[in-house]
């Protein structure tokens, strides 16, 4: 039966697609491999998300071998709704690719451009699937490997991708190596990899001093990875140079991805009864997340480079999402996730509709801007509707998550929480605010000959905003399926359904 | 605590030494090689410390051959092999953007490159 192996299909047709890649030298070839390598996973995805929903978790033994010796991909409501979202952005961003890639990377580099698009798909995908702690690093470093490359293809148009390029693989490696101390540390504790198996055990330990070092690792590493607000010098810089596609494909998977490795440790490996997780979600997360919202969010304000607005923006939602998650009960997880889905959606279409008009226009400074509503009305529109799901006004994704996230903080009696997210969202309008004004309200520089993105290129960003729209007005999908992904995250994986067992 | 606590666990002191001054180095350092330099010796002692874990003392290899003997825990050594197949990925890809930044910008000082970096940013501000 193939969909007992839809886990496995939806990680190995990227890679597997990868290697063919690389074999061939014409890029519309590639380009085709490309696509078929990100729809194969999309449609597992989607089909993995039904199954999970009716009948319970999934568990995928690699090789046959039993857990917790073998590599286990286990699957339930969280990651199987990551795993859509990661897939159709990706699948989105590859059918994007073709036209904005000849624009801006070499004939001779396409292929390989390609190859890296795959495999950092692939990367991200296994993440998201597997339920071995140390097989999530190895998928961890496959993506983020082939995003360094990714962001230093950029170095045709602009020559400081590749300083980008190198600060971030820096940053990411030094992340990834404090989470495989951190990994290190509970081995020696548990005797196990398996995500699972390590709670089993840890919650038969008790605390001290060698796992709270390992849980501290771990979360520090990542939150290098997600870009947790002090943390995050790395990537308004990459996100910047990078070439136009490679941006909304990092912007919206890179740090969700690691976010989800995140919420796997806090809720899976970890527990909410781990005390010392707690005071660190309470006096390291909120703060930073708050500080993140208005640090981020006011810097966004001041840049005339629009990816770069974008890039801290990224950096100001990553902080919603940690205040979600600092909150510790199920409805702050539920907002978290939902905003997670909400961000991801929106951010790859505005860096999308951004590609159209650095396409165009070959700037993205917030001069070029100028008259664009006129001009491109369709790509402008696209990028209104993007701003305003970011925003959070009513009819969007973005109001739905962030109303739960207000009703989260009000729940837990946390009003000056529950003030300061609208008052985020005020600075938000603020540096969208900016680009419209100068799109709608400023005349286009004389004799300009700018016009309308082609069709191709405007697919992509129409789908992401329209889902935006369309969970919007009806969001009862969207919030069943984060309470789904909430609750098996955040309740006792044990005392779920029991797992289905496929070879 | 006695002499002994830190003569038997020389190997976690080492791993210790080791991670803080190629963390260091990888902070400190101004040049772009140096900083990779740093960022291995930073990777190596992680390898250290997993490959001690699952050494014992007298241990052998675990096979079995019927005798009850000493086995080493293989499984940290595995996992190590492919630490190391991400740490030369990722050493070679810097030293690939090390090259780049050479031709691009004829220096891999960092300070040296934020000056042009700055320089390039007040140029395209005029410019507007």
């Amino acid at each position: 039966m193939i969909t007992g192996h839809l886990p496995v299909i939806a990680v190995m047709t990227p890679l597997l697609g990868a290697i063919l890649c690389v074999l061939t030298r014409s890029s519309i070839l590639a380009w085709g491999l490309t696509l078929i390598g990100a729809a194969i996973p999309a449609l597992s995805s989607l089909i993995i998300l039904v199954q999970v929903l009716s009948r319970g978790m999934l568990s995928y033994h690699m090789g046959g071998w039993e857990p917790p010796w073998g590599i286990e991909f286990r699957i339930d409501a969280a990651n199987a709704f990551v795993l859509v979202i990661v897939s159709a952005v990706g699948l989105c961003c590859a059918f994007f690719a073709r036209k904005s890639v000849d624009e801006e990377i070499p004939q001779s580099s396409q292929p390989l451009f390609y190859t890296m698009l795959l495999l950092c798909l692939g990367g991200m995908l296994g993440v998201v699937a597997t339920g071995d702690a140390f097989n999530l690093f190895v998928f961890l470093e496959i993506s983020s490997l082939s995003a360094y490359v990714l962001v230093a293809m950029g170095a045709q148009r602009e020559r400081r991708a590749l300083t980008a390029a190198f600060n971030y693989l820096i940053i990411g490696t030094i992340g990834a190596s404090f989470y495989v101390i951190g990994l290190g540390l509970i081995y020696m504790l548990t005797g196990t990899l398996n995500m699972a198996d390590i709670a089993v055990r840890i919650s038969t330990l008790g605390d001290n001093t060698a796992l709270r070092m390992g849980f501290a690792f771990i979360m520090v590493g990542l939150s290098l990875k997600f870009a947790m607000f002090p943390l995050h010098f790395w990537l308004p810089n990459a996100y910047t140079f990078a070439p136009s596609v490679v941006t909304a494909f990092l912007a919206g998977t890179a740090t969700k991805v690691a976010l989800y490795a995140g919420l796997r440790v806090l809720y899976t490996m970890f527990s909410i009864g781990f005390l010392f997780q707690t005071e660190t979600m309470l006096y390291v997360f909120l703060p930073l997340g708050l500080a993140a919202v208005f640090a981020a969010s006011i810097t966004a304000i001041f840049q005339d480079n629009v990816k770069r607005m974008l890039a801290y923006s990224s950096v100001a939602q990553m902080g919603y999402l940690l205040i979600g998650i600092s909150l510790a009960n199920i409805g702050g997880l539920m907002a978290a996730v939902l905003h997670l889905f909400n961000h991801a959606i929106l951010k790859s279409g505005l860096f999308l509709a951004i590609g159209c008009v650095v396409y165009r226009t070959g700037s993205c400074s917030i001069a070029a801007f100028r008259g664009l509503g006129h001009q491109m009305p369709w790509t402008m529109a696209a990028l209104v509707i993007g701003a305003l799901g970011m925003i959070g006004m009513p009819a969007t994704v973005g109001f739905t998550s962030k109303w739960f996230l207000v009703l989260a903080a009000i729940d837990s009696g946390w009003w000056f929480v529950a003030l300061s997210i609208v008052a985020g969202s005020l600075l938000t309008l603020i540096y969208f605010g900016r680009i419209i004004e100068a799109a709608y309200l400023q005349p286009a520089p004389e004799n300009s000959t700018i016009t309308e993105a082609p069709f191709l290129l405007l697919l992509p960003v129409w789908l992401l905003m329209i889902t935006s729209i369309t969970f919007g007005i009806n969001s009862e999908l969207p919030v069943t399926l984060a309470r789904a992904a909430s609750q098996a995250l955040f309740l006792d994986p044990h005392n779920g359904l029991p797992p289905q067992v496929s070879p | 605590m006695d002499k002994n606590f830190f003569l038997a666990n020389y190997n976690y002191w080492a791993v210790v030494v080791l991670m803080m001054s190629g963390f260091y180095v990888v902070l400190s350092r101004n040049h772009l090689i140096k900083k990779i330099v740093g960022l291995n010796v930073f990777q190596v002692s992680v390898f250290l410390l997993y490959i001690s874990v699952g050494k014992i003392i007298g241990g052998t290899a675990p096979i079995l051959t019927g005798k009850p003997e000493l086995f080493s825990n293989p499984l940290p050594h595995v996992l190590i092999l492919t630490a190391i197949v991400v740490a030369i990925s990722t050493t070679a890809i810097a030293l690939s953007l090390a090259v780049r930044i050479h031709e691009a910008f004829g220096t891999l000082d960092e300070a040296g490159l934020i000056a042009i970096e700055h320089a390039i940013e007040r140029e395209s501000v005029q410019s507007q």
